[in-house]
């Protein structure tokens, strides 16, 4: 899909909620039919505009999910329990809902599945949603791309997406998917329990110390896409930087300590 | 408006025939900010009043503290629609700081440490309406809120309470400050709602 | 606390004013000369308008004020922006 910097200004649209899928406790998907809908690139995402009857207002970004499938497309949304939109999203909307949103939003956290480069996706919680759009366009498009995930979560039962994941990594070559446990790791996990460290990131093979066949080469280096909290973010850029990888090859998305 | 949501309602916001209208009810005190927030240890922290002949007076913080205070209790409403009733502070009268000010300026532009700026009538400031005011709810005031001084003028939307104070310019003429050069309304009277260039 | 954000965040209110995404622009800080992608400024977005602000030396480097039917926009921290545009 050819990338060009005209959109044209965004407009609202109405969609239709065809499906709803929980995908752990506290987090669905959601899979939006958008008569309008002009296509997305992986990364990019989308307002929510939720109307009480008295005309009151508000609205949120989300993540794409998915890979660019024609006019549907699939939003995963956490529920924060003082929210004011996640509550309704994940537990009011059903299918057959209109919901109105805007997009696709943003040209800056994108890859390019035209590109053949080496890709290092590192998602703090929520953060793997916009990964996960770009994990699943990698497969409809048929890219060879090496792709890495360093998934860092409280527990296992937080991830969203593990086992497509799990299935993704085994059915094509070129994915690897590793999880960061920061609270309760489950038993057997490959990477020390706790919050992403420099002991992490050399364990996860991301960094460009160590031998040639456990991490990246500075021949080849990744593109690496950063998304999540601000202080994960924040984290985890500092600790690639001083692991070798370039900034210009760093490309970060924070969410704010709040959601909704 | 968008179509309306079926099921939503939204947060409970709470109006009240006490409020400015379009305003709602809140209990905790939101923090808002343009940038971040100025670090001032009051060892070197000045507040001037520049009259427009180019007369200077400032005071640094033991001589601001020395000045007589007063415990004051306002209402205050924010132009992104909150307004916390009953808000109790700690300050310095405006018009113990002017009342050595030899002016006949009509026009004040507020300076903040961080780069804000906020302008007002001088007839605002004066006659009881604001203060600089230094605690919040019998506490220093919190660098988040604008420690350790901003202004306080309840009367007009806000924004105009400039945090992280530290000097206001009298002037012959107007200047529009940080907002009010960007849309907010040149006065600000929440009352009569005047959020906006031309409300 | 107050974290800002990032210059994504400025995507959607800016993809109302703009047909072309901003936020992957290069721009120039009027204030410090630096030349950052708009997606990396500190954007503060609890305000009564959004604030971006410059990565290298913080000076503000755009504004966004949003009313009913009514927008304001000052870019004037900004000296040039450079523009992803397709090739032909």
């Amino acid at each position: 899909m050819a990338r060009t910097a005209v959109l044209g200004r965004l407009t609202w649209q109405v969609g239709t909620v065809a499906e709803i899928r929980d995908e752990t406790a506290a987090a669905r998907t959601i899979i939006v039919d958008l008569p309008d809908w002009p296509g997305h690139e992986p990364g990019q995402h989308v307002d929510v505009r939720l109307t009480a009857p008295d005309g009151y207002s508000t609205q949120r970004s989300y993540s794409i999910a998915s890979a660019p499938d024609g006019k549907r497309l699939e939003l995963t949304v956490q529920r924060l329990d003082d929210g004011e939109v996640s509550p309704y999203l994940t537990q009011v909307l059903e299918p057959g809902y209109p919901l109105e949103l805007r997009g696709p939003i943003g040209g800056w956290f994108v890859w390019d599945p035209a590109s053949t480069g080496p890709v290092l996706l590192v998602a703090g919680g929520s953060g793997v949603v916009p990964l996960m759009s770009m994990i699943r366009t990698r497969d409809t498009s048929a890219s060879t791309a090496p792709f890495r995930l360093l998934y860092s979560v409280r527990t296992a039962e937080a991830a969203f997406y593990t086992a497509e994941l799990a299935e993704r990594a085994t059915t094509r070559d070129g994915l690897d998917v590793s999880y960061v446990y920061t609270r309760t790791a489950p038993p057997g996990s490959a990477l020390p329990t706790g919050r992403i460290s420099a002991g992490v990131l050399a364990a996860g093979g991301v960094t460009f110390a160590g031998p040639a066949s456990a991490g990246y080469s500075r021949d080849a280096p990744p593109a690496v896409f950063i998304c999540g909290p601000t202080s994960f973010v924040e984290a985890a850029a500092n600790l690639l930087l001083q692991a070798g990888h370039d900034t210009s090859m760093i490309k970060t998305e924070r969410f704010g300590p709040s959601g909704g | 408006m968008g179509i309306v949501s079926p099921g939503f309602s939204g947060r409970r916001r709470a109006a009240s025939e006490h409020l400015p209208p379009g305003q709602y009810l809140v209990t905790d005190f939101p923090v808002l900010s343009a940038g971040p927030t100025p670090k001032v240890d009051t060892g070197s922290w000045q507040f001037k009043v520049t009259a427009e002949s180019g007369q200077v007076q400032s005071w640094d913080w033991a001589a601001f503290q020395a000045l007589p205070s007063e415990d004051i209790t306002v209402d205050i409403h924010c132009v992104t629609k909150w307004s916390k009733l009953q808000t109790s502070w700690r300050g310095v009268s405006l018009d113990t700081l002017l009342a050595q000010a030899e002016t006949s300026a009509e026009y004040v532009l507020a300076h903040s440490y961080g780069g804000y700026t906020t302008n007002l009538p001088l007839a605002d400031l004066r006659d009881g309406q604001a203060w600089i005011a230094y605690e919040f709810d019998g506490e220093p005031l919190d660098p988040e809120h604008g420690g350790p001084a901003r202004l306080l003028v309840p009367h007009l939307y806000f924004w105009k309470s400039a945090k992280w104070v530290r000097g206001i310019d009298l002037r012959d003429t107007d200047q529009p400050g940080f907002w009010e050069s960007l849309g907010y309304h040149n006065y600000g009277d929440p009352w009569r709602e005047q959020r906006y260039w031309g409300d | 606390m107050i974290t800002p954000l990032d210059g994504n965040v400025l995507a959607g209110p800016l993809g109302e004013l703009f047909a072309v995404d901003i936020t992957s622009a290069m721009g120039q800080c009027a204030s410090c000369g630096a030349r950052n992608p708009m997606a990396m400024a500190r954007v503060y977005t609890d305000a009564p308008g959004m604030v971006a602000r410059c990565r290298s030396c913080d000076a503000v480097i755009l504004r966004l004020v949003r009313a009913a039917g009514r927008a304001w926009l000052d870019m004037s921290g900004i000296s040039s922006l450079q523009l992803r545009m397709s090739s032909e």
